[in-house]
């Protein structure tokens, strides 16, 4: 019997707390609004003889750490390194959601991407599909409605998978611009150089260029405190295929 | 659909009922990221949905999601019209 | 050569270039538009029900109107199917108390300990419970279904210029909606606001959305004493204006606390901000009912035995021990009382309150308790009973009205003052979280009293 940390992540309002509570069968907060769940709530769940540890993050619009909810939910994904990342997606607003998928496949491939609330698209007459979408982002891709339960199994099932290594994702690398590509590529090397490869260099190396300040105060305190030992493996860093 | 703009004006300017492309951000900061995330990124359709009762904030359709903003905000968004399509 | 972390950074800022933030976005977009252009179908004609339903319920005309009509709706029904459930739930306990009472002679046990026991700790806690469940069972699954159908937003939108003009963020109307449930659980959710002058803000008028543990107060007090001249079939319509007026009350003077406050200790400019308006989504009608209805009265019964219970208990004790002549409670509202009068309350009226701090759930079991000669309550298991108890304690509509202003206006209970200490980690502040409503309550029924009694209206 194994245990493995599973974090939520999402746009807000996506129900993330929803598919938590189905999941673990817990109690927390849902409605239709943004911005519910302000703490930090965990719970737990077996499947298969594994045990899981369910993390319901806030839901952001992004993880650039424009706001404290973000930062919470980058640290979250890049420090504590869980197991897997579930990024739910609502299927009403593929476009912007989806977005914040790209973002996680950034930062970790350890990602199942669920495109919930399918009973409201297929209401509104929405058709999706979800397996050129998983070919297309190379990581898993469910169709859920969470609170009708719709979903869940497949998702327990892949979960296992993912965890136990049956699957192992390929997950897109966006191309920037060539200028950005060069200087990415210019930086990596040092990047790795500096603190191995257990972190995802070619995100770092965005954030650098992006000058978030908050994330590169974060990485020199946690350098300083000798926290990013070297550690290979893991995060192979992602080269344009 | 390039060449018929009028001249850019500011997003809160827009009728209630247009559409509308992004043509700038005139805002810096925190906003002007948020705002990105969201969808209002130069080149963006915009539907302009409606007003509050009390007329501020103003309703906007982007990226199929509906955001209300501001004057403050959407007056340092600039826009142009799109034709009837 | 890049060996240290601060020379990585040096060495980026050397490669950095301004707004590469927007190609990064921007890039991103086009990856999941390209994505979504391949493997989703959208339908032809787009008919946006919640745009529909959004020109109509955030609408210039109706926008108001409508809201004000739905918080009349929902505290009508809460009104007007408590009362059943409420004289039900009393009349059984009433049944269950003459069992104890029996049990106890059978046993021959001593009458201080069934005093203790079955006048003070049941009769606190049963009281709490059929009149505080009904309403809460009633009011929350409603409560619940408009938030799963997506109408809280719109309260924010339709109400954000308000927030605005005093200073205050516009996410404020979603805490404050919470609020209703619970004062500190409305406290925690003030997280969704980022700026910490606004977020103060937030803390610190919270209180003045009536919670939980008042609403019973508050609309048990109108009904006895605002709508008992008018005819049977309007009574409930008469103590839901007045319970409405209430609350709107409270949000006037939340907003004018919050704009005194941003012009003087909390001064600033309301900072920016986004409000995603979501779709409109038919809620699971009767799961959202069972939840909220399972989960309320869980909560409810809790505080009934964590709080109402011991203080049952001790306003029996405080009743029952004599020093001189009087009960220590008499002592103490002698004490209290030419104070309780300058508010137009009395002195048994500010006890409860002290007493009830723990849970405002409490304060009207205490004033019961307090007003009887035993020192215990009476089984009060029907209304007019009740008013009797007050109209001979010198109640008139003064009294009642002063008690639900001085109810919405006083301190947070304890609960909430603890979460708002966790909160802001600041003693100053949680202390003014206690005092600035307090003084509003003093001086608001203080003024009250005094131009109604001017007036010659009592
Ligand atoms: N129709 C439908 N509604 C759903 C589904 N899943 C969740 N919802 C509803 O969507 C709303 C939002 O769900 P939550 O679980 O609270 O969303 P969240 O992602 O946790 O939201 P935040 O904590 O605010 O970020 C709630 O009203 C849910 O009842 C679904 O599969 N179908
Ligand atoms: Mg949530």
């Amino acid at each position: 019997m194994r245990h493995y940390r599973i974090a939520l992540a999402g746009n807000p309002n996506t129900g993330k707390s929803t598919l938590f509570n189905e999941l673990t069968g817990l109690r927390q907060h849902t409605g239709n609004w943004p911005g519910k769940t302000v703490l930090h709530a965990e719970g737990s769940f077996s499947y298969q003889g594994n045990s899981y540890t369910l993390i319901d993050l806030p839901g952001t619009y992004s993880l650039f750490s424009n706001s404290a909810d973000e930062e919470v939910a980058r640290d979250y994904i890049i420090f504590e390194k869980p197991d897997a990342t579930i990024v739910v997606l609502d299927a009403t607003s593929l476009e912007r959601n989806m977005n914040l998928a790209l973002q996680v496949l950034e930062m970790t491939e350890q990602v199942i991407i669920c495109i919930n609330l399918m009973d409201e698209a297929r209401k509104i007459g929405i058709q999706i599909d979800e397996k050129k979408i998983a070919s297309r982002l190379g990581v898993p891709v469910i169709k859920m409605a969470a609170r009708n339960g719709e979903g869940i199994d497949l998702l327990l099932k892949t979960l296992h998978q993912l965890v136990t290594g049956k699957i192992s994702p390929q997950p897109l690398t966006i191309q920037y611009s060539k200028e950005i590509e060069e200087k990415i590529d210019e930086l990596i090397p040092h990047i790795q150089n500096l603190i191995g490869n257990s972190y995802p260099t070619r995100w770092i190396a965005l954030r650098l260029l992006d000058g978030d300040e908050s994330f590169v105060q974060l990485l020199k305190e946690k350098y300083s405190k000798g926290k990013l030992q070297f550690n290979p493996i893991r995060f192979p860093s992602k080269h344009a295929n | 659909m390039v060449a018929d703009s009028k001249g850019a004006f500011p997003l809160c300017d827009a009728q209630i009922g247009d559409s509308v492309r992004i043509t700038q951000l005139c805002i810096e900061g925190a906003m002007r990221l948020r705002l990105l995330d969201l969808g209002f990124i130069p080149g963006a359709i915009i539907k302009v949905l409606q007003k509050s009762p009390l007329g501020d904030p103003m309703a906007f359709r982007v990226s199929q999601t509906t955001i209300a903003l501001r004057k403050e905000e959407s007056s340092q968004i600039l826009v142009e019209k799109l034709g009837d399509e | 050569m890049v060996d240290s972390i601060e020379k990585l950074i040096q060495y980026s800022q050397s490669l950095r270039k301004p707004n590469i933030r927007d190609e990064i976005v921007t890039q991103i977009y086009q990856t999941t538009r390209s994505i979504c252009q391949d493997s989703v179908i959208y339908p032809k004609t787009e008919t946006n029900r919640s745009e529909k339903l959004d020109q109509i319920l955030t609408s210039p005309i109706w926008g108001f109107p409508i809201m004000f009509a739905m918080l009349g709706v929902v505290i009508y029904l809460t009104i007007w199917g408590a009362n059943v459930p409420s004289e039900a739930l009393a009349n059984l306990f009433g049944i269950g108390e003459n069992y104890l009472t029996a049990a106890f002679q059978a046993l021959g046990a001593p009458s201080w300990l069934h005093g203790l026991l079955v006048l003070g700790l049941y009769r606190g806690t049963s009281w709490v419970v059929s009149v505080m469940l009904p309403p809460m069972a009633i009011f929350f699954p409603m409560f619940a279904l408009l938030e799963n159908f997506g109408y809280l937003p719109r309260v924010a939108f339709n109400m954000d210029r308000l927030f605005k003009s005093s200073g205050a963020h516009g996410k404020q109307a979603l805490t404050m909606a919470m609020g209703f449930g619970c004062n500190a659980a409305a406290i925690i959710s003030t997280r969704i606001i980022e700026s910490p002058r606004e977020r103060m803000l937030a803390i610190l008028t919270n209180n003045f959305v009536p919670c939980n543990g008042r609403w019973p107060t508050l609309i048990l007090l109108a009904s006895l004493f605002m709508a008992a001249g008018f005819a049977t079939g309007v009574q409930s319509i008469v103590t839901t204006l007045v319970v409405m007026g209430i609350v709107l009350l409270g949000i006037m003077v939340t907003l004018l606390v919050s704009w005194i406050l941003s012009k003087t200790a909390l001064k600033g400019i309301p900072t920016r901000y986004t409000l995603e308006l979501p779709p409109y989504r038919q809620p699971k009608f009767l799961n959202t009912i069972f939840r909220a209805t399972v989960d309320k009265s869980l909560f409810v019964l809790k505080r009934a035995i964590i709080v109402a219970a011991p203080a049952g208990l001790i306003t029996w004790i405080l009743a029952n021990i004599m020093i001189g002549e009087q009960s220590i409670l008499q002592h103490i509202t002698l004490f209290l009382d030419p104070f309780g009068k300058a508010l137009g309350l009395d002195g048994f009226i500010l006890m409860a309150f002290i007493l009830g701090l723990p849970a405002n759930e409490i304060v009207m079991p205490i004033l019961l308790m307090g007003y009887l000669a035993t020192g215990a309550m009476t089984e009060v298991d029907n209304m007019v009973e009740l008013k009797k108890i007050f109209v001979d304690h010198g109640w008139t509509w003064l009294t009642a009205l002063n008690m639900m202003l001085f109810s919405l206006l006083h301190y947070p209970c304890g609960t909430t003052i603890f979460t708002i200490y966790k909160e802001t980690k600041s003693v100053k502040w949680t202390i003014l979280s206690a005092v600035i409503p307090t003084a509003i309550a003093i001086t608001v029924t203080f003024i009250t009293a005094h131009v109604v009694r001017g007036l010659g209206l009592v």
